[in-house]
């Protein structure tokens, strides 16, 4: 597969790994609309953490100011990502790390098994990682013999019922507590028969599983959330705990963390500390946040390691109209308000990153012309509340709108037949250039109240209005026009007659 | 004031009543309504499907009808066209390198209104029924569209207007800023999607026991009522220029299909 050593490989580099989705998102999106279980936990959820973000973001008189914060020092550090990179890797391995650079998902799995390897350990534990997810590291380690144990309870439940996540911050956000309970009767060993649904029954019987897991561990794995340029020092934020027993209790630290995730300077975590806890779980303060530069004798891990991986970034941060998706701090408050995610879940969009933000980043990844991806721009009404929620302020319709005329591109380019969409959209171009041509059209009018029928409305139309006519009608249309009737009430002559330019000025159409 | 009417594609072809309530409501005010004839449509279909090339001379037909010194202002009874002509008429400009359509765009984008944020911000209308003798005595609910709500800042400005409505009586919608689910092409493109918005959107509006839906996108509101209509239910949809158009001597007696009960002549 690799061709790593014919040269400098062309460019862009794109994303391989779960970036993809498997089939078009509508299609996807059809079957899980079915599922009436996911809708309910999935509305609830997203109900409860929409409230909850809701209100300690109002708490907060400067919280616009510090979107904006987030957004500048994001746009900076994109800006100078190579030096900041350079930087980062120096401080690092000053304070006795060691850097590999992934230029995909492939080199990264290659780069994490041979230093697992090197350890002699067949098991490792791991805390909660989107990158890992992003590159199918448990899947590829399990193909080298190696088993890895998610620790994070929503990503051990999902592992353990060999599902999916479906959301970056809670994984298993798609099952409820009962099925839950069923996962752990099922999955693991020694668990009481008579084990209830209630939260805290469920998280004593997951600790238990866990605790002999962390206490004998040698190898852990873990994500990033923030690396720090000036100091070389990594960051994870995370809630239960069982993320810092993993990155302090082993003797061998691998961190996998994509290169967009950098911050200039250890200062700047003043403005995402507050940021990310409040857009992502709706907590003013972040229960567990784990700080570690290099290595320090006698405490933590002395064997510390980073993949700094690629797959697709750089094609994204050379979108000049999409490189700001690269800002995401993965909060997931972007799936939590959208109407989309909240109906048809995270698996309908493939990708590990599901929802508005990963409906323009796996694109961008993996490039639009890549599988099935180029249905991810469409599955949004453009509603703009992911924008408004956004922390860092990713103008994410703007970005779907760019993304969805770059695949009308890419698909002009080859295809030889037009699709009734692009017939459509042409007849549209004709009728909307000029407002006699519209008023053309609209003499037209009469026959489709006629077509309407005594009922006045239309419940069936042909070709792709019939996707419209699936689940709403359409009015019968009026007599005239409105343009009709101004030109009789006002006689204007250009705005009536057919045939004429009717592009003349407000007093070519006169008053009377 | 000598104010430009943007009717809008749907609105000219589909709800004219929308557009002549508009007129009237203006000329109730004191003012001359004009009505550019080149215009057709913002093209936001084309730009929002991405067909940026199809959309350039759409936009810029809409720029040369009313790129003119013929009317004070402009406006449409759209918050989500306006939004178009306010922010994405110079990003397709600049997209199809037309740098000088881009300058014109944002001279027109930027003396044009949405209905209520000319009637608010600069007719200075705080009293519906006392400055337009508006009367309308219904039960109603109000659908905030996103565009106007998210794009445009609109914030209560048609809420308030309706509150002051002589009769009214305004029940307040469930998940009011939930989108509706219409979307342009997404309804056809993510029908199943946009459907499943547009019944729980339907619900909320049921839930309410309101006789009709208001709101102030004519697009949003076939969607919402074309969904209504197809379940069979007796409640409609109507845009609120012609809520705030209605009188006591000249009632609005249909929201759509649905006759109005106790609307008198």
């Amino acid at each position: 597969m690799s061709n790593t050593f014919l040269g400098m490989p062309t460019l862009p580099v794109f994303g391989r790994g779960n970036l993809n989705a498997t089939e078009p998102f509508p299609q996807a999106a059809h079957r899980e609309l079915g599922n009436a279980q996911l809708r309910a936990n999935l509305g609830h959820a997203t109900h409860t953490i929409r409230d909850k973000r809701l209100k300690v973001v109002a708490e907060l008189p400067d919280w616009e100011d510090m979107r904006d914060a987030g957004s500048a020092i994001k746009n900076a550090t994109m800006a100078q990502l190579p030096a900041l990179l350079e930087q980062f890797e120096a401080n690092f391995t000053a304070r006795g790390g060691t850097i590999h650079w992934a230029r995909d998902a492939q080199e990264a799995n290659e780069i994490a098994t041979a230093l697992i390897r090197e350890t002699g350990e067949t098991e490792v534990v791991k805390v909660k990682s989107m990158a890992t997810q992003e590159i199918g590291l448990n899947e590829y380690l399990e193909g080298q013999g190696i088993s890895a144990l998610e620790t994070d309870l929503a990503e051990l439940i999902v592992q353990l019922d060999h599902d999916k996540p479906s959301h970056i911050l809670v994984p298993a956000i798609h099952k409820n507590r009962s099925q839950i309970r069923e996962i752990f009767l099922r999955e693991m060993e020694d668990v009481d028969p008579a084990l209830g649904n209630e939260p805290a029954r469920l998280a004593e019987t997951a600790r238990r599983h866990l605790r002999k897991k962390f206490l004998s561990a040698k190898v852990a794995v873990s994500g990033a959330n923030f690396g720090l340029a000036d100091t070389g020092t990594l960051a994870v934020v995370e809630s239960e705990g069982n993320g810092r027993m993993c990155l302090t209790l082993p003797e061998t630290l691998i961190t996998v963390m994509g290169i967009e995730k950098l911050l200039p300077s250890w200062s700047d975590l003043e403005v995402f500390m507050q940021l990310l806890p409040r857009s992502s779980t709706g907590e003013r303060m972040n229960p567990y946040t784990s700080l570690w530069t290099g290595t320090t004798p006698g405490d933590g891990p002395q064997n510390v390691h980073l993949v700094l991986l690629d797959n697709g970034r750089t094609a994204a941060l050379a979108d000049e109209m999409g490189r700001t998706a690269l800002n995401c701090i993965r909060c997931s408050a972007c799936m939590n308000v959208c109407p989309v995610y909240e109906r048809t879940g995270g698996h309908a969009y493939g990708s590990t990153y599901p929802g508005p933000i990963g409906a323009i980043l796996s694109p961008l990844m993996t490039g639009i012309k890549s599988e099935e991806n180029n249905s991810l721009p469409y599955a949004s009404s453009l509603c703009g509340a992911c924008f408004d929620a956004c922390p860092v302020k990713i103008n994410i319709p703007e970005i779907l709108v760019h993304l969805r005329g770059e695949d009308v591109d890419s698909k002009r380019a080859k295809a030889k037949v037009p699709t009734q969409t692009d017939l459509l959209m042409k007849g549209a171009e004709w009728a909307f250039s000029a407002g006699s041509r519209l008023n053309l059209l609209e003499k037209g009018l009469p026959a489709g109240r006629l077509a309407a029928g005594r009922a006045k409305v239309i419940k069936k139309l042909p070709g792709i209005g019939g996707k419209w006519t699936q689940s709403r009608d359409i009015p019968a249309p009026p007599s005239q026009s409105f343009r009709q009737w101004w030109a009789k009430e006002h006689g204007a002559p250009n705005a009536a007659a057919p045939g004429t330019t009717g592009e003349g000025t407000i007093s070519e159409g006169g008053r009377p | 004031m000598r104010i430009a009417l943007f009717a809008t594609c749907i609105v000219d072809a589909m709800y004219p009543r929308t557009a002549r309530a508009t007129v009237s409501i203006l000329e109730r005010l004191g003012h001359e309504v004009v009505f550019p004839p080149g215009q057709a449509c913002c093209g936001q279909m084309h730009v929002n499907s991405g067909y940026f090339a199809e959309a350039l001379p759409v936009v810029a037909n809409h720029v040369k009808a009313f790129d003119t010194d013929d009317y004070d202002v402009a406006v449409a009874p759209s918050g989500s066209c306006v939004a178009s002509v306010k922010h994405q008429h110079q990003l397709v400009a600049r997209r199809c390198g037309d740098g000088a359509l881009e300058a014109r765009a944002a001279v027109v984008g930027a003396r044009t209104y949405e209905l209520s944020q000319l009637l608010t911000d600069v007719l200075g209308v705080t009293d519906a029924a006392g400055q337009l003798g508006s009367h309308f005595p219904h039960k109603v609910t109000y659908h905030p569209s996103c565009h106007g709500m998210r794009l445009l800042h609109l914030g209560d400005r048609q809420l308030n207007l309706l509150a002051t409505v002589g009769g009214i009586e305004l029940v307040e919608l469930p998940e009011a800023d939930a989108c509706c689910g219409f979307g342009g092409t997404f309804s056809l493109k993510n029908a199943d999607v946009s459907s499943a918005m547009m019944e729980d959107k339907a619900a909320n509006i049921c839930g309410t026991g309101a006789e009709l839906c208001t709101g102030g996108d004519a697009s949003c509101l076939m969607h919402i009522g074309g969904g209504l209509s197809r379940q069979g239910s007796e409640v409609g949809t109507l845009h609120f220029a012609e809520i705030l158009a209605s009188t006591l001597e000249n009632p609005v007696t249909a929201a759509g299909n649905v006759q109005l009960a106790g609307a008198r002549r």
